[in-house]
């Protein structure tokens, strides 16, 4: 496959347009601009041309509207219900739970179906730290949960990182099951009933947690999306980095990467415990927003609806994959009727979307730089053809005993 | 850890681990024919279980059975009311499994798409299916919007003999037996005919199977339909057991059932057997170790998974549908 010697022995990895490492991070903003704007393809590259300090320019007024989101009650797009409350509670943490899981799924390419799993791990760990069992300080138990989530996320990979790709999604659907499970059968953990009085995060002058709902719910939006900000940086650096080539080495062949040098078992790992740090952060961010979980909140539907975020924005591509988390979480609240049937609604978009445009709203640049050449009429339908991206470490050719 | 209720309830745990297990298997027969012959989990099995579990449903409400005391359950007339449960679920699982194949995978197929895709797209079409009835029912039977719905008995468990102690219910043995037979049957229909060596053939090597004039096409709808008709014996054995079905009843099911394809060597009918019945009694063991708690034993039931696949990356048995005898 040229495709998987091209990703192994070309190290920059990124889009010709993309770039360098070094200047990378100060576009990080810049792609979801060009995110925004996809609707034509070339805008994307178009984007890449404008200069660098004009990109961050908008970077930063793009992040100046984020913040004040809430404040300006723009029209229509608020929903009926509370909308900050809505974005506080449901449409970041839901980026950055995408976020993670991409890391898992999009970047390494390992499929991942009990992502939640590590999510209701961070949000227990903040709930036994701060309330059932302990009395940490907010601050300390976050950076804790999201070190428990990590262990949780190696625990769970060591032994089954070496599996098929179609091994480990069922092994993973167990752990995501196992947890809930086990939260509700075990009385230390609140058994069914759950755990409540979790602590929420100090006041930052202004920026109360404890004061009314509105204000809490501004406050907790400032934190997730400052949260994401944080995570969407340290990824787009680390997707750069020897870690990012490895990971994107082992997704488009993993046989060839191993065979190129890359320690791919080590870097299997990386993925799964770094893609479960950021999952328990949002566990614990949404534990210490809510300051009331049970096991019910963690239920397997949960990670389908992960997945449907990052499938459904474009697997590998953080700015897709933060569309595909914002439409995921937003829609259903927008469009109140589809309000009960939204699994079911995402259950037909998950299947049309492999049908007719596997690849993602927004593609992964890698892809798009492959397919260049066919940019202009060629049809998509071409996708299929030995695409690896999607293949998810898993070999036809080894499988066919 | 409660050993002595382990010891104490050993016997009737052993029971009711095989009757759930010969569930199990049966539902990952499907499974693993399927990811024999495509390489794929067909994550939609579970939903094909879950609207197959209602044909009892419909069999019970077309012939208008109603109350405990109606003439239907007894002697023949039960065998007939039974056989048209059967004959509803089996073809409920066959006609749904069959659509799967046409709607989620197939338009995937013809373009030669990667697992993941495929694998996504089953996901998909599980989640579909199994919220539709959630949300809006199934046709002809009132809807209960995602509330339980139960069964008309037509049928009474009644106690046959006692086993070292341990009850023997009617349904038991009519589960096991029943579970029994169309394995056999399965057995024999991809070890002997001449469609069998076609499935075999296609597992092997699809390219292969089809220079050699096999029409892989239909291999593949009909390993569907054998998949979907065992899946709906099994739901009718289910609601024998658990005269129950709700929307997501498919869901752990399914799920054990693919542990268990995996657990016996996935792509291995007789280890789908196998997984099947011992990941059954691995589970009622474990939850009677935990003073029977179910959870637990879903828990004992992954962790053996876990285990297993460490040791034996590929199942108990092996996989391979195209090498096996069987």
């Amino acid at each position: 496959m040229s495709d998987s010697t091209n990703a192994a022995t070309n190290p920059a990895g990124g889009a010709p347009s993309a770039p360098p490492p070094t200047a990378a991070a100060k576009s990080v903003f810049g792609s979801r601009f060009a995110a925004a704007a996809t609707a034509k393809r070339n805008l994307g590259k178009r984007w890449q041309a404008i200069p660098k300090p004009t990109r961050v320019l908008f970077g930063v007024i793009f992040l100046v509207f984020v913040y004040l989101l809430p404040s300006l009650h723009l029209p229509v797009i608020p929903t009926k219900s509370d909308f900050t409350a809505l974005l506080a509670i449901s449409i970041v943490p839901y980026v950055l739970v995408a976020l993670g899981l991409n890391v898992v799924v999009g970047l390494a390419g390992l499929l991942d179906l009990g992502y939640v799993g590590f999510y209701a791990v961070g949000a227990y760990s903040v709930a036994i730290l701060t309330s059932a069992h302990a009395s940490l300080p907010w601050l300390l138990s976050i950076p804790i949960s999201v070190l428990i989530s990590m262990l949780a996320g190696l625990l769970l990979g060591a032994p089954t990182l070496r599996l098929r790709g179609d091994y480990l999604a069922i092994v993973t659907l167990g752990f995501g099951e196992i947890i809930r499970l086990l939260a509700k059968s075990s009385d230390w953990l609140g058994a069914a009933s759950g755990i409540g009085n979790i602590k929420s995060p100090p006041n930052i002058g202004p920026i109360k947690f404890s004061g009314t709902l509105q204000q809490r719910n501004l406050a907790f939006y400032y934190l997730a999306v400052t949260a994401v900000v944080v995570v969407y940086f340290f990824l787009r650096r680390l997707e750069n980095s020897r870690v990012g080539r490895s990971w994107t080495a082992i997704r488009e062949d993993e046989d060839a990467a191993e065979l190129m040098g890359v320690p791919t078992f080590k870097f299997k790992l990386w993925a799964f415990a770094i893609g479960a740090g950021i999952g328990g952060l949002a566990g614990g961010l949404y534990a210490s927003n809510v300051r009331f979980i049970n096991p019910d909140g963690f239920q397997l539907k949960l990670s389908i609806l992960f997945l449907a975020a990052v499938v459904l924005g474009g697997p590998g591509n953080m700015a897709g994959v933060v569309l595909g988390a914002v439409a995921v979480s937003y829609f259903p609240e927008r469009l109140r009727f589809i309000d009960t049937k939204r699994y079911f609604v995402f259950g037909v978009v998950l299947m049309l979307m492999m049908v007719f445009r596997p690849q993602g709203l927004i593609p992964r640049k890698l892809r798009a730089r492959r397919r260049e050449p066919a940019l202009d009429g060629e049809p998509f339908t071409d996708v299929s053809e030995g695409d690896p991206d999607l293949e998810g470490g898993a070999h036809g050719t080894e499988t066919f005993a | 850890m409660t050993f002595h209720n382990f010891v104490n309830s050993f016997w009737s745990s052993t029971i009711n681990g095989l009757v759930l297990g010969s569930i199990y298997a049966l539902v990952a027969l499907g499974y693993t024919l399927v990811y024999g012959v495509l390489r794929l989990i067909n994550f939609a099995n579970s939903e094909v279980f879950m609207l197959s579990a209602f044909g009892s449903f419909l069999a019970v409400k077309a012939l208008n059975i109603q109350g405990t005391n109606n003439a239907a359950k007894t002697g023949l007339a039960l065998i007939g009311v039974m056989g048209l449960c059967l004959l509803a679920s089996v073809v409920i699982g066959g006609v749904v499994a069959v659509v799967v194949e046409r709607v989620a995978y197939r338009p995937l197929r013809k373009r030669n798409a990667p697992r993941l895709v495929f694998l996504i797209s089953a996901i998909g079409a599980s989640f579909a299916l199994s919220e539709a009835v959630g949300e809006w029912g199934i046709p002809f039977i009132k809807n209960k919007h995602r509330e339980e719905y139960a069964l008309t008995k037509y049928f009474s468990k009644t106690q046959l003999f006692k086993i070292f102690g341990a009850d023997v219910y009617n349904s038991d043995i009519i589960i096991f037996v029943g579970a029994a037979l169309m394995a056999v049957v399965l057995v024999l229909f991809v070890s002997k005919s001449r469609v069998g060596r076609g499935i075999r053939a296609v597992a092997q090597d699809a390219e292969t199977a089809k220079l050699m004039g096999v029409n892989v096409d239909r291999i593949i709808l009909i390993t569907f339909l054998v998949g979907g008709v065992m899946a709906g014996g099994a739901a009718f054995l289910y609601e024998l057991h658990t005269p129950y079905a709700r929307y997501d009843v498919g869901f752990e099911i399914g799920v054990k059932a693919f542990t268990a394809a995996v657990l016996g060597g996935i792509g291995n009918v007789k280890g789908a057997l196998l997984g099947g019945v011992l990941l059954g009694v691995i589970e009622i063991y474990g939850s009677s170790l935990f003073g029977a708690d179910q959870n637990i034993g879903t828990v004992f039931a992954f962790i053996t998974l876990v285990l297993v696949l460490m040791f034996r990356p590929s199942g108990l048995l092996g996989e391979s549908l195209g090498r096996s005898k069987a």
